[in-house]
Protein backbone atom coordinates (compact mmCIF):
# COMPACT_ATOMS: atom_id res chain seq x y z
CA UNK A 1 0.00 0.00 0.00
CA UNK A 2 1.54 3.31 -0.93
CA UNK A 3 1.44 6.10 1.61
CA UNK A 4 1.94 9.13 -0.63
CA UNK A 5 0.48 11.70 1.43
CA UNK A 6 2.68 14.51 -0.18
CA UNK A 7 1.68 16.99 -2.59
CA UNK A 8 0.62 15.44 -5.60
CA UNK A 9 4.16 15.09 -7.93
CA UNK A 10 2.14 16.18 -11.38
CA UNK A 11 -1.11 17.06 -12.12
CA UNK A 12 -2.96 13.50 -13.61
CA UNK A 13 -4.40 14.03 -17.15
CA UNK A 14 -6.80 11.63 -18.69
CA UNK A 15 -5.11 9.83 -21.79
CA UNK A 16 -7.76 9.42 -23.21
CA UNK A 17 -8.70 13.30 -23.87
CA UNK A 18 -7.12 14.27 -26.88
CA UNK A 19 -8.82 10.62 -28.99
CA UNK A 20 -12.30 12.04 -27.74
CA UNK A 21 -12.04 15.39 -28.76
CA UNK A 22 -10.80 14.11 -32.32
CA UNK A 23 -13.78 11.43 -32.77
CA UNK A 24 -16.17 14.32 -31.63
CA UNK A 25 -14.86 16.59 -34.49
CA UNK A 26 -14.67 13.68 -37.09
CA UNK A 27 -17.99 12.92 -36.48
CA UNK A 28 -18.95 16.22 -36.66
CA UNK A 29 -16.83 16.84 -40.31
CA UNK A 30 -18.93 13.93 -41.74
CA UNK A 31 -22.63 14.46 -40.68
CA UNK A 32 -22.42 18.15 -42.20
CA UNK A 33 -22.32 16.94 -45.68
CA UNK A 34 -24.83 14.16 -45.31
CA UNK A 35 -27.56 16.68 -43.90
CA UNK A 36 -26.69 18.79 -46.80
CA UNK A 37 -27.02 15.57 -49.16
CA UNK A 38 -30.19 14.48 -47.35
CA UNK A 39 -32.00 18.20 -48.18
CA UNK A 40 -32.20 18.18 -44.18
CA UNK A 41 -34.74 21.59 -44.05
CA UNK A 42 -36.49 21.42 -41.38
CA UNK A 43 -37.85 24.50 -41.38
CA UNK A 44 -40.14 23.78 -44.17
CA UNK A 45 -42.73 22.03 -41.97
CA UNK A 46 -43.59 25.34 -40.21
CA UNK A 47 -44.15 27.18 -43.47
CA UNK A 48 -47.89 28.52 -43.80
CA UNK A 49 -48.71 26.61 -46.90
CA UNK A 50 -47.01 23.62 -46.18
CA UNK A 51 -49.12 23.39 -42.90
CA UNK A 52 -52.26 23.80 -45.07
CA UNK A 53 -51.73 20.92 -47.08
CA UNK A 54 -50.71 18.70 -44.40
CA UNK A 55 -53.83 19.42 -42.50
CA UNK A 56 -56.14 18.94 -45.27
CA UNK A 57 -54.31 15.89 -45.93
CA UNK A 58 -54.45 14.47 -42.28
CA UNK A 59 -58.20 16.05 -42.16
CA UNK A 60 -59.17 13.33 -44.97
CA UNK A 61 -58.60 10.61 -42.09
CA UNK A 62 -61.47 12.13 -40.33
CA UNK A 63 -63.32 10.25 -38.72
CA UNK A 64 -62.13 6.66 -38.92
CA UNK A 65 -64.41 4.74 -40.59
CA UNK A 66 -66.69 2.00 -38.59
CA UNK A 67 -69.05 0.30 -40.62
CA UNK A 68 -69.63 -3.14 -39.29
CA UNK A 69 -68.76 -5.04 -42.69
CA UNK A 70 -65.60 -2.85 -42.65
CA UNK A 71 -64.88 -3.84 -39.00
CA UNK A 72 -65.70 -7.47 -40.47
CA UNK A 73 -62.96 -7.45 -43.29
CA UNK A 74 -60.28 -5.60 -40.85
CA UNK A 75 -60.97 -8.43 -38.05
CA UNK A 76 -59.88 -11.06 -40.46
CA UNK A 77 -57.34 -9.14 -42.23
CA UNK A 78 -55.56 -8.40 -38.40
CA UNK A 79 -55.63 -12.26 -37.80
CA UNK A 80 -54.10 -12.81 -41.47
CA UNK A 81 -51.41 -10.31 -40.49
CA UNK A 82 -50.59 -11.59 -36.87
CA UNK A 83 -50.56 -15.01 -38.61
CA UNK A 84 -48.04 -13.77 -41.15
CA UNK A 85 -45.82 -11.98 -38.77
CA UNK A 86 -45.86 -15.00 -36.37
CA UNK A 87 -45.09 -17.67 -39.00
CA UNK A 88 -42.71 -15.26 -40.58
CA UNK A 89 -40.79 -14.82 -36.94
CA UNK A 90 -41.01 -18.43 -36.40
CA UNK A 91 -39.12 -19.56 -39.78
CA UNK A 92 -36.55 -16.26 -39.11
CA UNK A 93 -35.65 -18.30 -35.68
CA UNK A 94 -34.45 -20.94 -37.53
CA UNK A 95 -32.35 -19.74 -39.47
CA UNK A 96 -30.91 -17.14 -36.35
CA UNK A 97 -30.67 -19.49 -33.66
CA UNK A 98 -28.39 -21.43 -35.32
CA UNK A 99 -26.58 -19.37 -36.84
CA UNK A 100 -25.54 -17.35 -34.10
CA UNK A 101 -24.60 -19.98 -31.79
CA UNK A 102 -22.20 -20.84 -34.66
CA UNK A 103 -21.00 -17.11 -35.21
CA UNK A 104 -20.98 -15.48 -31.67
CA UNK A 105 -17.05 -15.43 -30.04
CA UNK A 106 -18.60 -15.90 -26.57
CA UNK A 107 -19.26 -19.74 -27.50
CA UNK A 108 -16.18 -19.93 -29.23
CA UNK A 109 -13.84 -22.14 -27.21
CA UNK A 110 -10.68 -22.02 -29.39
CA UNK A 111 -10.73 -18.39 -28.55
CA UNK A 112 -9.82 -19.69 -24.87
CA UNK A 113 -6.13 -20.04 -24.60
CA UNK A 114 -6.56 -19.52 -28.12
CA UNK A 115 -6.49 -23.05 -28.70
CA UNK A 116 -6.69 -25.65 -31.15
CA UNK A 117 -8.98 -25.54 -34.19
CA UNK A 118 -8.67 -21.40 -33.79
CA UNK A 119 -8.21 -20.86 -37.44
CA UNK A 120 -11.11 -23.08 -38.76
CA UNK A 121 -12.91 -21.58 -36.28
CA UNK A 122 -13.01 -17.92 -37.20
CA UNK A 123 -13.38 -19.04 -40.87
CA UNK A 124 -16.83 -20.44 -39.80
CA UNK A 125 -17.30 -17.46 -38.05
CA UNK A 126 -16.87 -15.53 -40.82
CA UNK A 127 -18.55 -17.82 -42.98
CA UNK A 128 -21.68 -17.27 -40.70
CA UNK A 129 -21.85 -13.69 -40.16
CA UNK A 130 -21.11 -13.23 -44.45
CA UNK A 131 -24.46 -15.34 -44.79
CA UNK A 132 -26.01 -13.88 -42.17
CA UNK A 133 -25.18 -10.07 -43.94
CA UNK A 134 -26.41 -11.35 -47.35
CA UNK A 135 -29.64 -12.19 -45.61
CA UNK A 136 -30.44 -9.08 -44.35
CA UNK A 137 -29.15 -7.00 -46.74
CA UNK A 138 -31.35 -7.42 -49.58
CA UNK A 139 -35.08 -5.98 -48.50
CA UNK A 140 -37.96 -7.89 -47.58
CA UNK A 141 -39.61 -6.89 -50.66
CA UNK A 142 -36.94 -8.13 -52.91
CA UNK A 143 -37.15 -10.99 -51.94
CA UNK A 144 -40.97 -11.54 -51.61
CA UNK A 145 -40.78 -10.14 -55.36
CA UNK A 146 -38.86 -13.28 -56.33
CA UNK A 147 -40.30 -15.56 -54.10
CA UNK A 148 -43.97 -14.63 -55.82
CA UNK A 149 -42.29 -16.27 -58.91
CA UNK A 150 -41.48 -19.47 -57.50
CA UNK A 151 -45.06 -19.57 -54.83
CA UNK A 152 -47.56 -17.62 -56.50
CA UNK A 153 -49.52 -14.46 -55.25
CA UNK A 154 -50.30 -15.82 -51.28
CA UNK A 155 -48.98 -14.99 -48.23
CA UNK A 156 -46.18 -17.78 -48.51
CA UNK A 157 -44.25 -15.23 -50.30
CA UNK A 158 -44.55 -13.03 -48.12
CA UNK A 159 -43.95 -15.28 -45.10
CA UNK A 160 -40.60 -16.55 -46.44
CA UNK A 161 -39.27 -13.16 -47.21
CA UNK A 162 -39.62 -11.93 -43.67
CA UNK A 163 -38.08 -15.07 -42.65
CA UNK A 164 -34.94 -14.60 -44.22
CA UNK A 165 -34.46 -10.83 -43.87
CA UNK A 166 -35.84 -10.95 -40.53
CA UNK A 167 -33.36 -14.57 -39.78
CA UNK A 168 -30.83 -12.46 -41.08
CA UNK A 169 -31.31 -9.85 -38.67
CA UNK A 170 -32.00 -11.67 -35.85
CA UNK A 171 -29.02 -13.82 -35.99
CA UNK A 172 -26.74 -11.32 -36.17
CA UNK A 173 -28.09 -9.46 -33.22
CA UNK A 174 -28.83 -12.51 -31.30
CA UNK A 175 -24.52 -13.14 -32.13
CA UNK A 176 -24.07 -9.26 -30.58
CA UNK A 177 -26.41 -9.94 -27.17
CA UNK A 178 -24.40 -13.02 -26.60
CA UNK A 179 -20.63 -11.36 -26.58
CA UNK A 180 -21.90 -8.24 -24.74
CA UNK A 181 -23.64 -9.86 -21.62
CA UNK A 182 -21.25 -11.30 -19.09
CA UNK A 183 -19.21 -13.78 -20.75
CA UNK A 184 -17.60 -15.28 -17.71
CA UNK A 185 -19.77 -17.83 -16.88
CA UNK A 186 -19.51 -19.01 -20.39
CA UNK A 187 -16.01 -18.96 -20.27
CA UNK A 188 -15.39 -20.78 -16.84
CA UNK A 189 -17.94 -23.55 -17.81
CA UNK A 190 -15.92 -23.69 -21.16
CA UNK A 191 -12.76 -23.82 -19.82
CA UNK A 192 -14.55 -26.83 -17.48
CA UNK A 193 -14.63 -29.07 -20.51
CA UNK A 194 -18.39 -28.00 -21.18
CA UNK A 195 -19.53 -28.10 -24.86
CA UNK A 196 -21.52 -25.22 -26.66
CA UNK A 197 -24.80 -26.11 -26.17
CA UNK A 198 -24.55 -26.69 -21.57
CA UNK A 199 -22.06 -23.13 -21.54
CA UNK A 200 -24.93 -21.56 -23.92
CA UNK A 201 -27.78 -22.95 -21.65
CA UNK A 202 -25.94 -22.81 -17.92
CA UNK A 203 -23.73 -19.91 -19.11
CA UNK A 204 -24.92 -17.31 -21.25
CA UNK A 205 -28.89 -17.79 -21.59
CA UNK A 206 -29.60 -16.92 -18.05
CA UNK A 207 -28.49 -13.74 -18.40
CA UNK A 208 -29.24 -12.94 -22.12
CA UNK A 209 -32.69 -13.90 -21.95
CA UNK A 210 -34.29 -11.11 -20.96
CA UNK A 211 -32.64 -8.96 -23.84
CA UNK A 212 -32.87 -11.57 -26.65
CA UNK A 213 -36.71 -11.67 -25.45
CA UNK A 214 -37.31 -8.04 -25.91
CA UNK A 215 -35.10 -7.61 -29.31
CA UNK A 216 -37.52 -11.04 -30.70
CA UNK A 217 -40.34 -9.52 -29.59
CA UNK A 218 -39.86 -6.11 -31.23
CA UNK A 219 -38.84 -7.60 -34.28
CA UNK A 220 -42.35 -9.13 -34.39
CA UNK A 221 -43.97 -6.18 -34.48
CA UNK A 222 -41.57 -4.82 -36.94
CA UNK A 223 -42.61 -7.71 -38.86
CA UNK A 224 -46.35 -6.89 -38.45
CA UNK A 225 -45.66 -3.06 -39.57
CA UNK A 226 -43.81 -4.97 -42.44
CA UNK A 227 -46.85 -7.01 -44.12
CA UNK A 228 -47.61 -3.65 -45.45
CA UNK A 229 -45.31 -4.09 -48.21
CA UNK A 230 -47.26 -7.93 -48.19
CA UNK A 231 -49.89 -6.27 -49.92
CA UNK A 232 -47.63 -5.86 -52.99
CA UNK A 233 -47.82 -9.70 -53.02
CA UNK A 234 -51.39 -10.42 -52.50
CA UNK A 235 -49.99 -11.83 -49.16
CA UNK A 236 -53.64 -10.46 -47.76
CA UNK A 237 -53.64 -8.99 -44.34
CA UNK A 238 -53.96 -5.13 -43.15
CA UNK A 239 -51.27 -4.54 -46.17
CA UNK A 240 -53.58 -5.59 -48.79
CA UNK A 241 -56.83 -3.94 -47.28
CA UNK A 242 -54.53 -0.57 -46.75
CA UNK A 243 -53.92 -0.70 -50.68
CA UNK A 244 -56.76 -0.80 -51.44
CA UNK A 245 -58.38 1.73 -49.28
CA UNK A 246 -55.73 3.84 -50.15
CA UNK A 247 -56.60 3.15 -53.85
CA UNK A 248 -60.18 4.11 -53.61
CA UNK A 249 -59.06 7.45 -51.45
CA UNK A 250 -60.76 6.51 -48.59
CA UNK A 251 -59.23 8.14 -45.47
CA UNK A 252 -61.28 7.12 -42.76
CA UNK A 253 -60.30 3.27 -43.58
CA UNK A 254 -57.15 4.28 -43.84
CA UNK A 255 -57.16 5.81 -40.22
CA UNK A 256 -58.98 2.91 -38.93
CA UNK A 257 -56.53 0.34 -40.27
CA UNK A 258 -53.27 2.68 -38.53
CA UNK A 259 -55.27 2.80 -35.37
CA UNK A 260 -55.20 -1.09 -35.35
CA UNK A 261 -51.23 -0.79 -36.11
CA UNK A 262 -51.26 1.46 -32.81
CA UNK A 263 -52.92 -1.04 -31.17
CA UNK A 264 -50.77 -3.94 -32.18
CA UNK A 265 -47.71 -2.15 -31.40
CA UNK A 266 -49.42 -1.01 -27.58
CA UNK A 267 -50.00 -5.35 -27.54
CA UNK A 268 -46.50 -6.05 -28.79
CA UNK A 269 -44.98 -4.02 -25.62
CA UNK A 270 -47.28 -4.88 -23.39
CA UNK A 271 -45.92 -9.22 -24.66
CA UNK A 272 -42.38 -7.63 -23.68
CA UNK A 273 -42.76 -6.60 -20.74
CA UNK A 274 -44.42 -9.46 -19.61
CA UNK A 275 -42.04 -11.88 -20.67
CA UNK A 276 -38.87 -9.65 -19.31
CA UNK A 277 -40.83 -9.90 -15.77
CA UNK A 278 -41.19 -13.77 -16.16
CA UNK A 279 -37.75 -14.30 -16.94
CA UNK A 280 -36.22 -11.46 -14.92
CA UNK B 1 2.02 -35.99 -11.24
CA UNK B 2 -0.03 -33.61 -11.00
CA UNK B 3 1.03 -30.31 -12.78
CA UNK B 4 5.00 -29.46 -13.40
CA UNK B 5 6.09 -25.46 -14.83
CA UNK B 6 9.52 -25.60 -16.30
CA UNK B 7 10.62 -21.83 -17.26
CA UNK B 8 7.12 -20.34 -17.74
CA UNK B 9 6.43 -16.65 -18.15
CA UNK B 10 3.04 -14.70 -19.33
CA UNK B 11 3.07 -11.80 -21.28
CA UNK B 12 -0.35 -9.88 -21.71
CA UNK B 13 -1.66 -8.17 -24.81
CA UNK B 14 -0.67 -4.90 -23.56
CA UNK B 15 3.01 -5.98 -23.03
CA UNK B 16 2.46 -6.53 -19.60
CA UNK B 17 4.79 -9.43 -17.77
CA UNK B 18 2.61 -11.07 -15.13
CA UNK B 19 4.37 -13.85 -15.44
CA UNK B 20 8.42 -15.20 -15.43
CA UNK B 21 10.57 -17.94 -14.99
CA UNK B 22 8.40 -20.36 -13.45
CA UNK B 23 9.49 -23.59 -12.34
CA UNK B 24 6.82 -25.24 -9.43
CA UNK B 25 6.14 -28.91 -9.59
CA UNK B 26 3.34 -30.57 -8.07
CA UNK B 27 2.60 -34.22 -6.95
CA UNK B 28 -0.36 -36.21 -7.21
CA UNK B 29 -2.48 -35.93 -4.25
CA UNK B 30 -0.46 -33.12 -2.91
CA UNK B 31 -1.71 -29.48 -1.16
CA UNK B 32 0.41 -26.40 -1.88
CA UNK B 33 -1.03 -22.50 -1.34
CA UNK B 34 0.70 -19.73 -2.97
CA UNK B 35 0.42 -16.39 -1.77
CA UNK B 36 2.04 -13.38 -2.32
CA UNK B 37 0.79 -9.40 -2.51
CA UNK B 38 -1.85 -8.23 -4.58
CA UNK B 39 -0.65 -7.90 -8.55
CA UNK B 40 1.92 -10.86 -7.77
CA UNK B 41 0.33 -13.04 -10.31
CA UNK B 42 -1.65 -15.02 -8.23
CA UNK B 43 -4.54 -15.43 -10.17
CA UNK B 44 -2.45 -15.26 -13.84
CA UNK B 45 -0.61 -18.81 -12.28
CA UNK B 46 -4.47 -20.37 -11.61
CA UNK B 47 -5.31 -19.45 -15.09
CA UNK B 48 -2.53 -21.30 -16.91
CA UNK B 49 -2.43 -24.37 -14.90
CA UNK B 50 -6.56 -24.60 -15.45
CA UNK B 51 -5.44 -24.27 -19.13
CA UNK B 52 -7.65 -20.85 -19.63
CA UNK B 53 -4.66 -19.29 -20.51
CA UNK B 54 -1.76 -20.03 -22.83
CA UNK B 55 2.01 -19.22 -21.44
CA UNK B 56 4.06 -16.94 -23.76
CA UNK B 57 7.26 -19.32 -22.60
CA UNK B 58 8.30 -22.00 -20.89
CA UNK B 59 6.69 -25.60 -20.65
CA UNK B 60 3.56 -26.79 -19.11
CA UNK B 61 2.39 -30.22 -18.27
CA UNK B 62 -0.82 -30.71 -16.53
CA UNK B 63 -2.02 -33.76 -15.55
CA UNK B 64 0.67 -35.57 -17.54
CA UNK B 65 -0.24 -33.99 -20.78
CA UNK B 66 1.34 -31.31 -22.62
CA UNK B 67 -2.63 -29.35 -23.02
CA UNK B 68 -1.84 -26.96 -25.91
CA UNK B 69 -0.48 -29.42 -28.18
CA UNK B 70 -3.81 -31.51 -27.29
CA UNK B 71 -6.35 -31.71 -30.23
CA UNK B 72 -9.76 -30.32 -29.70
CA UNK B 73 -11.35 -32.88 -27.63
CA UNK B 74 -8.57 -34.19 -25.80
CA UNK B 75 -8.14 -30.70 -24.67
CA UNK B 76 -11.80 -30.86 -23.53
CA UNK B 77 -11.52 -34.06 -21.61
CA UNK B 78 -8.33 -32.52 -19.52
CA UNK B 79 -10.53 -29.95 -18.89
CA UNK B 80 -13.38 -31.46 -17.43
CA UNK B 81 -10.43 -32.65 -14.90
CA UNK B 82 -9.29 -29.74 -13.95
CA UNK B 83 -11.76 -28.09 -11.12
CA UNK B 84 -11.22 -24.02 -10.90
CA UNK B 85 -12.74 -21.97 -8.18
CA UNK B 86 -12.39 -18.49 -9.21
CA UNK B 87 -11.92 -15.17 -7.11
CA UNK B 88 -15.16 -13.84 -7.99
CA UNK B 89 -17.67 -16.94 -8.55
CA UNK B 90 -18.82 -17.07 -12.26
CA UNK B 91 -22.40 -17.87 -11.68
CA UNK B 92 -25.27 -15.91 -13.32
CA UNK B 93 -27.27 -14.40 -11.28
CA UNK B 94 -30.83 -15.74 -12.18
CA UNK B 95 -29.57 -19.75 -11.97
CA UNK B 96 -30.71 -21.00 -9.37
CA UNK B 97 -28.42 -22.73 -6.66
CA UNK B 98 -29.17 -26.65 -7.81
CA UNK B 99 -28.02 -25.93 -11.86
CA UNK B 100 -25.16 -23.88 -10.37
CA UNK B 101 -23.90 -27.01 -8.60
CA UNK B 102 -24.74 -29.22 -11.41
CA UNK B 103 -22.96 -27.28 -13.92
CA UNK B 104 -19.93 -29.18 -12.30
CA UNK B 105 -20.65 -31.93 -14.32
CA UNK B 106 -21.35 -30.57 -17.87
CA UNK B 107 -17.63 -31.34 -18.72
CA UNK B 108 -18.81 -34.89 -18.59
CA UNK B 109 -22.29 -34.95 -18.66
CA UNK B 110 -23.54 -35.43 -23.10
CA UNK B 111 -25.93 -32.23 -24.15
CA UNK B 112 -28.51 -34.21 -24.18
CA UNK B 113 -28.28 -34.83 -20.54
CA UNK B 114 -27.14 -31.15 -19.58
CA UNK B 115 -30.59 -30.14 -21.04
CA UNK B 116 -32.69 -32.75 -19.41
CA UNK B 117 -31.59 -31.20 -16.25
CA UNK B 118 -32.80 -27.70 -16.92
CA UNK B 119 -36.24 -29.23 -17.44
CA UNK B 120 -35.95 -31.58 -14.18
CA UNK B 121 -32.20 -31.16 -12.13
CA UNK B 122 -31.22 -35.34 -12.83
CA UNK B 123 -28.78 -35.00 -9.54
CA UNK B 124 -30.65 -33.64 -6.85
CA UNK B 125 -29.47 -35.75 -4.07
CA UNK B 126 -26.02 -35.61 -5.33
CA UNK B 127 -25.99 -31.70 -5.24
CA UNK B 128 -27.49 -31.40 -1.66
CA UNK B 129 -24.77 -33.95 -0.55
CA UNK B 130 -22.46 -31.73 -1.52
CA UNK B 131 -24.20 -28.27 0.08
CA UNK B 132 -24.59 -30.04 3.01
CA UNK B 133 -21.19 -30.22 3.78
CA UNK B 134 -21.25 -26.11 3.39
CA UNK B 135 -24.31 -25.57 5.69
CA UNK B 136 -26.35 -24.54 2.98
CA UNK B 137 -28.80 -27.58 1.98
CA UNK B 138 -31.47 -25.72 2.77
CA UNK B 139 -30.59 -23.11 -0.11
CA UNK B 140 -30.96 -25.67 -2.54
CA UNK B 141 -33.54 -24.60 -4.98
CA UNK B 142 -32.98 -20.55 -4.41
CA UNK B 143 -31.97 -18.06 -6.67
CA UNK B 144 -28.21 -17.46 -6.67
CA UNK B 145 -28.95 -14.00 -6.18
CA UNK B 146 -30.83 -14.14 -3.02
CA UNK B 147 -27.74 -15.48 -1.79
CA UNK B 148 -25.28 -13.20 0.58
CA UNK B 149 -20.92 -12.62 -1.28
CA UNK B 150 -19.94 -15.80 1.19
CA UNK B 151 -22.65 -18.29 0.32
CA UNK B 152 -22.42 -17.58 -3.57
CA UNK B 153 -18.53 -17.92 -2.86
CA UNK B 154 -19.63 -21.51 -0.90
CA UNK B 155 -21.86 -22.56 -3.82
CA UNK B 156 -18.75 -22.14 -6.12
CA UNK B 157 -16.71 -24.35 -4.12
CA UNK B 158 -19.06 -27.07 -3.63
CA UNK B 159 -19.73 -26.96 -7.87
CA UNK B 160 -16.11 -28.15 -8.33
CA UNK B 161 -16.60 -30.72 -5.49
CA UNK B 162 -19.29 -31.95 -7.52
CA UNK B 163 -17.04 -31.99 -10.37
CA UNK B 164 -14.38 -34.19 -8.40
CA UNK B 165 -11.44 -33.13 -10.75
CA UNK B 166 -8.68 -34.59 -10.25
CA UNK B 167 -6.77 -31.45 -10.26
CA UNK B 168 -8.10 -28.83 -7.52
CA UNK B 169 -7.19 -24.66 -8.37
CA UNK B 170 -8.60 -22.42 -6.15
CA UNK B 171 -8.52 -18.85 -6.60
CA UNK B 172 -8.29 -16.95 -2.88
CA UNK B 173 -11.78 -19.40 -2.43
CA UNK B 174 -12.37 -17.97 1.19
CA UNK B 175 -11.81 -13.69 0.73
CA UNK B 176 -15.49 -13.49 1.18
CA UNK B 177 -15.99 -15.71 4.41
CA UNK B 178 -15.57 -14.92 8.11
CA UNK B 179 -12.93 -15.89 9.69
CA UNK B 180 -14.59 -18.95 11.09
CA UNK B 181 -16.08 -20.08 7.94
CA UNK B 182 -12.89 -19.08 5.63
CA UNK B 183 -11.51 -21.96 8.11
CA UNK B 184 -14.32 -24.45 7.41
CA UNK B 185 -14.29 -23.80 4.03
CA UNK B 186 -10.52 -24.25 3.90
CA UNK B 187 -10.67 -27.60 5.59
CA UNK B 188 -13.67 -28.92 3.53
CA UNK B 189 -11.40 -28.13 0.57
CA UNK B 190 -7.97 -29.93 2.39
CA UNK B 191 -10.81 -32.67 3.18
CA UNK B 192 -12.10 -33.19 -0.22
CA UNK B 193 -8.80 -33.33 -1.79
CA UNK B 194 -7.50 -35.86 0.96
CA UNK B 195 -10.98 -38.32 0.70
CA UNK B 196 -10.38 -38.66 -3.23
CA UNK B 197 -7.03 -38.25 -3.51
CA UNK B 198 -6.99 -35.03 -5.75
CA UNK B 199 -4.40 -32.47 -5.83
CA UNK B 200 -4.79 -29.06 -4.65
CA UNK B 201 -3.27 -25.71 -5.80
CA UNK B 202 -4.95 -22.55 -3.97
CA UNK B 203 -3.41 -19.10 -3.67
CA UNK B 204 -4.60 -17.43 -0.60
CA UNK B 205 -4.43 -13.87 0.58
CA UNK B 206 -4.53 -15.13 4.63
CA UNK B 207 -1.50 -16.04 5.13
CA UNK B 208 -2.18 -17.51 8.33
CA UNK B 209 -4.51 -19.90 6.59
CA UNK B 210 -2.23 -20.84 4.34
CA UNK B 211 0.71 -21.61 7.20
CA UNK B 212 -2.36 -23.73 9.22
CA UNK B 213 -3.74 -25.91 6.36
CA UNK B 214 -1.06 -26.49 4.16
CA UNK B 215 2.17 -28.56 3.68
CA UNK B 216 4.13 -26.14 1.55
CA UNK B 217 3.79 -22.58 0.50
CA UNK B 218 5.05 -20.92 -2.75
CA UNK B 219 5.77 -17.33 -2.36
CA UNK B 220 4.96 -14.98 -5.74
CA UNK B 221 6.06 -11.67 -6.14
CA UNK B 222 5.69 -9.25 -8.75
CA UNK B 223 5.13 -12.40 -11.20
CA UNK B 224 8.08 -14.30 -9.79
CA UNK B 225 8.80 -17.19 -7.57
CA UNK B 226 10.28 -15.81 -4.12
CA UNK B 227 10.43 -18.85 -2.78
CA UNK B 228 9.15 -22.11 -2.54
CA UNK B 229 9.02 -24.48 0.76
CA UNK B 230 7.66 -26.57 3.31
CA UNK B 231 5.53 -25.04 5.83
CA UNK B 232 7.84 -25.63 8.44
CA UNK B 233 11.03 -23.64 6.75
CA UNK B 234 8.40 -20.33 5.96
CA UNK B 235 10.65 -18.21 8.46
CA UNK B 236 9.02 -14.69 9.08
CA UNK B 237 11.82 -12.98 7.41
CA UNK B 238 10.60 -14.33 4.14
CA UNK B 239 6.95 -13.37 4.58
CA UNK B 240 7.58 -10.19 5.41
CA UNK B 241 10.03 -9.88 2.40
CA UNK B 242 7.44 -11.07 0.42
CA UNK B 243 4.95 -8.45 1.91
CA UNK B 244 7.49 -5.65 1.70
CA UNK B 245 5.52 -3.79 -1.03
CA UNK B 246 2.49 -3.44 1.61
CA UNK B 247 3.58 -2.31 4.22
CA UNK B 248 5.05 -4.01 7.45
CA UNK B 249 2.04 -6.05 8.61
CA UNK B 250 1.50 -9.30 7.16
CA UNK B 251 -2.15 -9.93 5.92
CA UNK B 252 -3.72 -12.01 7.93
CA UNK B 253 -7.70 -13.77 7.71
CA UNK B 254 -9.55 -11.53 9.80
CA UNK B 255 -9.89 -8.02 8.15
CA UNK B 256 -7.73 -6.30 10.47
CA UNK B 257 -4.37 -7.75 9.72
CA UNK B 258 -1.88 -8.07 12.58
CA UNK B 259 0.26 -5.60 14.00
CA UNK B 260 3.56 -6.75 12.88
CA UNK B 261 6.29 -5.35 15.77
CA UNK B 262 3.66 -6.70 18.26
CA UNK B 263 2.92 -10.20 16.58
CA UNK B 264 6.14 -10.90 14.90
CA UNK B 265 8.33 -10.45 18.07
CA UNK B 266 5.49 -13.13 19.47
CA UNK B 267 5.72 -14.80 16.90
CA UNK B 268 9.87 -14.83 16.59
CA UNK B 269 10.04 -15.40 20.12
CA UNK B 270 8.23 -18.70 19.63
CA UNK B 271 10.50 -19.65 16.56
CA UNK B 272 13.14 -18.86 18.71
CA UNK B 273 12.06 -21.10 21.73
CA UNK B 274 12.00 -24.34 18.54
CA UNK B 275 8.43 -25.08 20.14
CA UNK B 276 7.33 -26.02 17.03
CA UNK B 277 6.38 -24.70 13.16
CA UNK B 278 5.40 -21.20 12.34
CA UNK B 279 1.82 -22.57 11.69
CA UNK B 280 1.42 -23.07 15.13
CA UNK B 281 2.55 -19.20 15.81
CA UNK B 282 0.99 -17.55 13.69
CA UNK B 283 -2.26 -19.09 14.88
CA UNK B 284 -1.33 -17.95 18.19
CA UNK B 285 -0.30 -14.15 16.94
CA UNK B 286 -4.13 -14.22 15.65
CA UNK B 287 -5.60 -15.16 19.48
CA UNK B 288 -2.45 -12.80 21.14
CA UNK B 289 -4.05 -9.63 18.71
CA UNK B 290 -7.81 -10.15 20.21
CA UNK B 291 -6.05 -8.87 23.66
N1 LIG C 1 -5.75 -9.07 -18.96
C1 LIG C 1 -4.70 -8.38 -18.44
N2 LIG C 1 -4.04 -7.49 -19.19
C2 LIG C 1 -2.99 -6.82 -18.69
N3 LIG C 1 -2.51 -6.97 -17.45
C3 LIG C 1 -3.12 -7.85 -16.64
C4 LIG C 1 -4.26 -8.60 -17.10
N4 LIG C 1 -4.66 -9.40 -16.09
C5 LIG C 1 -3.83 -9.15 -15.07
N5 LIG C 1 -2.90 -8.22 -15.38
C6 LIG C 1 -1.82 -7.72 -14.52
O1 LIG C 1 -1.02 -8.82 -14.16
C7 LIG C 1 -0.61 -8.70 -12.82
C8 LIG C 1 -0.97 -9.95 -12.06
O2 LIG C 1 -2.36 -10.02 -11.97
P1 LIG C 1 -3.10 -11.16 -11.14
O3 LIG C 1 -4.55 -11.00 -11.34
O4 LIG C 1 -2.50 -12.47 -11.49
O5 LIG C 1 -2.68 -10.75 -9.65
P2 LIG C 1 -3.09 -11.45 -8.28
O6 LIG C 1 -1.83 -11.92 -7.64
O7 LIG C 1 -4.14 -12.47 -8.49
O8 LIG C 1 -3.63 -10.22 -7.45
P3 LIG C 1 -4.85 -10.17 -6.38
O9 LIG C 1 -4.32 -10.71 -5.10
O10 LIG C 1 -5.13 -8.71 -6.26
O11 LIG C 1 -5.99 -10.95 -6.93
C9 LIG C 1 -1.28 -7.44 -12.26
O12 LIG C 1 -0.34 -6.42 -12.22
C10 LIG C 1 -2.35 -7.12 -13.25
O13 LIG C 1 -2.52 -5.73 -13.38
MG1 LIG D 1 -6.17 -12.59 -8.03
Amino acid sequence: MNTDTDARPYAARDPDTRARLGWTLLALVLLWPLLLLAEFRPWALFEANNLQVMGAFLAGFLPPATSTEFLGLLLKATLETLAIATAGIALALLIAIPLAILCTRALAVSLIGPGPGRLGGSALRAAGRALLTFLRAIPEIVWALMLVRVFGLGPAAGVLALAVTYGGMLGKVYTEIFESTDTRPTRSLLAAGAGRFAALTYGLLPNAAQELTSYTVYRWECAVRASVIMGFVGAGGLGQLMDQSMKMLNGGEAATILLVFLLLVVLADALSATLRRALA
Amino acid sequence: MAFELQGVGLTHGNGFRALQRISIRLGRGERAAVIGPSGAGKTSLIRLLGVATRPSEGRLNILGRNPWQLPAGELRRLRARIGTIHQAPPIPPRLRVITAILAGRLGQWPAWKALLSLLYPVDIAGAQATLARFDLADRLFDRCDRLSGGQLQRIGIARVFYQEPDLILADEPVSALDPALADAALGELVAESERRGASLFASLHAVDLALKWFPRIVGLRAGEVAFDLPTAEVSNGLLHELYAAEGSVLPTQASAPAALRHGGATAEAMAESGDGTLAANVVRLDTCRGR
